[in-house]
């Protein structure tokens, strides 16, 4: 059941940069440095050793590469910042595609435009403090909800979940986040209700549920009538009709990070029979 | 870090969840975690695993004169810390009340019961007796940290030994390990501390709580026991009223925890001392699962060594040579002498303005005799000028000697490489004030 991955170690040791689209789905390191398809074809051709690489669409005819987590635009290159696995994902029309590494982590730093799932500490004025992982609690202000106004203030006490998304989350400030989409809906955001349980998992586990088409969340959904909300900071909330189902859930979740398809499908149909 | 809330969603299903006789992880009220053992190569090192809580613990011994009021008897010394890998909220500064109350359950559950013969640890009365300590850092926290640290205390103290002495006579030898094999600590029982956790007034036990579960107790009772049913420490805090017959059912729960869990000590002990005696590996390297997904291994990557040969002679033949080495050390004085020169001082040069720093400013304390000194200085002032003496004090000698350049802060070893390199000038020696005068 252990992967074995492979690291090559030659060209680490010469810090030669590679070509990105050999390198797919392998291991980097943090410090590699990656070659883009296109900057290969400037050389090449011996070309004007212009920037190739713009991330801001020019009137370049060149594909715009999109540099997600994990890696770092360094000159015309791609810099490495996390050990994990790269990946790339074809572009669906225009565009180069993006390039991403997939690393395993459990600490959130805040991300704008996440969904996260937050739990209130303290209320003070006209806005409350949200623990939601990071190194600071988000701010969160009480106009943020549906149909909040000054004379209608939500219902939200100390200790309450809370599910939003970030609108300010960089190094510098303190993040915020809002409980309402751009046109005043909640859009399933809110306070989450009273029962369930909240526990945390790894990052990855979450975008894998997150992804589309994910198996694993409609194999659950077929188990027990469930609700669930999944916080891209690691949290999760589950809520079934007993509590023994809820456990359940939890556990069966939090194991699905280190089971293979097969494990998983067979503890899947046991559960469904008893 | 702050500690993560507790939100209230949580609280009310873990409440809810206890009074349906439900745990987190599945066990039932009365079960513990898996616990798990395994030693280091040294011995009397380990870690203990209860669940995903770890804790490490070391014994290490040292020769010293007792106190003074237990002439004939060993010294025992407990210390428990917490990591700061443990949990986020584990700060240095920050984790003092939970500290003093696990380090003092720790050493009333260890020391007070009497479990190791001190006087077994004399050597010589009055003199010399063994000094055994324990140090037990937590490297994982999941709760219930004191009764994986009393484990790993116990453990550590079993498995841990001694370099024999003989004493014939007035002569006191100390074996090394080569000579003699090490002899294990006499150890009259092993007392092991079982908590149960209250909650809802009462109403409702829990054995060893895990992490969730400690955040919404009540109250805690830990109990530590040993093998005989003797009980060593019986602690309960938080407040909570207990009835006389709940304390006496715990204490019957934690008879027939403490008779398992020193099977388990026993057995685990016995494996170990049994591969040790075959000549198998052992070591934590050897008990960490090598096919385990957590487990990351990598393939082995060939190394191409077909040049080295030529890329070392290489390497040799355009390298300098090194400097000359003077073996033979100059004895200036009794007590002083010098081995080749010192370094050249590398902080570059100082202004004269910054005399006046210095001298306030230099706090390299140097022991010296009276007599060294004097013909110390002489020796390496002999081009200078004639040491200032500013007191006469026997006690505190400061001599300040004739700047010649531009002064220097130079180390008091180096000061009798003056004469080879006479540009370094000032140098001062403060004697440390012994008394207050």
């Amino acid at each position: 059941m252990a992967e074995v991955l492979s690291v090559s170690t030659g060209s680490v040791a010469g810090c030669r940069a590679r070509a990105a689209h050999n390198v797919l789905n392998q291991v980097v390191l943090p410090g590699e440095e990656l070659v883009l398809p296109e900057h290969e074809d400037v050389d090449g051709l011996g070309g004007a050793g212009e920037q190739p690489l713009r991330l801001n669409s020019g009137a370049r005819p060149r594909l715009r590469v999109v540099c997600g987590p994990g890696l770092r635009r360094c000159g015309d290159r791609l810099l490495v910042t996390k050990c994990g696995r790269l990946r790339h994902k074809e572009p669906g029309g225009g565009g180069g595609g993006v390039y991403w590494v997939d690393s395993q982590q459990k600490r959130y730093v805040p991300v704008k435009g996440d969904h996260v799932i937050g739990i209130v500490i303290a209320k003070s004025g006209d806005i409350f403090k949200v623990d939601v992982g990071g190194s600071e609690p988000a701010s969160l202000s009480y106009l943020a909800f549906e149909g909040a106004t000054k004379r209608n203030r939500p219902n939200v006490q100390v200790g309450d979940l809370i599910y939003g998304q970030c609108v300010v989350a960089n190094k510098d400030m303190e993040p915020e986040m809002v409980c309402i989409d751009s046109c005043g809906r909640a859009n399933g955001m809110g306070v989450i209700g009273q029962d369930g349980l909240l526990f945390k998992v790894t990052l990855g586990l979450i975008r894998k549920l997150l992804a589309p088409d994910c198996e694993i969340v409609q194999e659950l959904g077929k188990l027990y009538p469930l609700e669930i909300v999944f916080g891209m900071n690691g949290r999760i909330w589950v809520k079934a009709k007993t509590i023994q189902q809820t456990l359940i859930l939890a556990n069966v979740l939090e194991a699905c990070e280190h089971m293979t398809t097969d494990q998983r499908k067979q503890i899947f149909a046991r559960l469904a029979e008893s | 870090m702050k500690e993560t809330p507790l939100s209230n969603c949580e609280r009310r299903f873990l409440l809810r969840a206890i009074e349906e006789k439900k745990r987190l992880d599945g066990r039932q009220t009365y079960d513990y975690r898996n616990i798990r053992i395994s030693f280091g190569t040294d011995y009397g090192c380990c870690i203990v695993e209860l669940g995903k809580t770890r804790v490490l613990g070391q014994v290490s011994c040292e020769l010293v004169s007792p106190k003074l009021n237990r002439a004939t008897e060993g010294i025992l010394f407990f210390n428990l810390e917490l990591s700061q890998m443990a949990a986020p909220a584990f700060e240095p500064g920050r984790q003092s009340d939970l500290l003093v109350k696990l380090n003092r359950l720790l050493e009333r559950c260890l020391r007070n019961s009497k479990c190791i013969d001190t006087e077994s640890l004399c050597v010589v009365a009055g003199e010399k007796v063994w000094q055994i300590r324990v140090d037990l850092h937590l490297l994982n926290h999941d709760g219930n940290i004191i009764d994986a640290a009393s484990i790993a205390a116990i453990v550590a103290l079993c498995h841990f030994r001694r370099p024999d002495v003989s004493v014939q006579g007035e002569e006191v030898t100390l074996y090394t390990p080569e000579e003699r094999d090490p002899v294990p600590l006499s150890i009259h029982h092993m007392p092991i501390c079982i908590s149960f956790a209250f909650f809802q007034q009462g109403t409702y036990l829990l054995v060893d709580p895990n992490e969730r579960e400690e955040r919404v107790m009540d109250g805690l009772l830990v109990i530590a026991m040993n093998k005989h049913r003797e009980i060593c420490t019986i602690q309960s805090s938080g407040g909570i009223m207990l009835l006389k017959d709940q304390v006496l059912r715990c204490s019957k729960i934690a008879g027939v925890k403490v008779a398992e869990i020193t099977e388990l000590i026993q057995k685990a002990l016995e494996n170990d001392q049994k591969v040790r005696k075959e000549g198998g590996k052992f070591g934590f390297a050897e008990s960490i699962a090598n096919q385990r997904i957590t487990a990351f291994k990598m393939e082995k990557a060939s190394v191409d060594t077909s040049n080295i040969e030529e890329k070392a002679e290489e390497i040799i033949a355009e390298a300098e040579p090194p400097p000359e080495v003077v073996s033979k050390p100059v004895l200036w004085t009794p007590g002083t002498a010098q081995i080749g020169d010192g370094i050249e001082n590398s902080w570059g040069g100082l202004e004269d303005s910054e005399k006046e720093e210095e001298e306030g400013g230099i706090d390299e304390a140097v022991i010296l005799d009276d007599t060294k000194m004097d013909t110390g200085g002489v020796s390496d002032t002999g081009n200078q000028g004639a040491p200032i003496v500013l007191s006469d004090s026997e006690e505190e000698e400061m001599i300040i000697l004739e700047p010649d350049k531009t002064p220097k802060k130079i180390r008091a070893q180096t000061t009798s490489a003056k004469e080879k390199a006479p540009s370094r000038s000032q140098v001062k020696r403060r004697r440390k004030k012994r008394t207050a005068n």
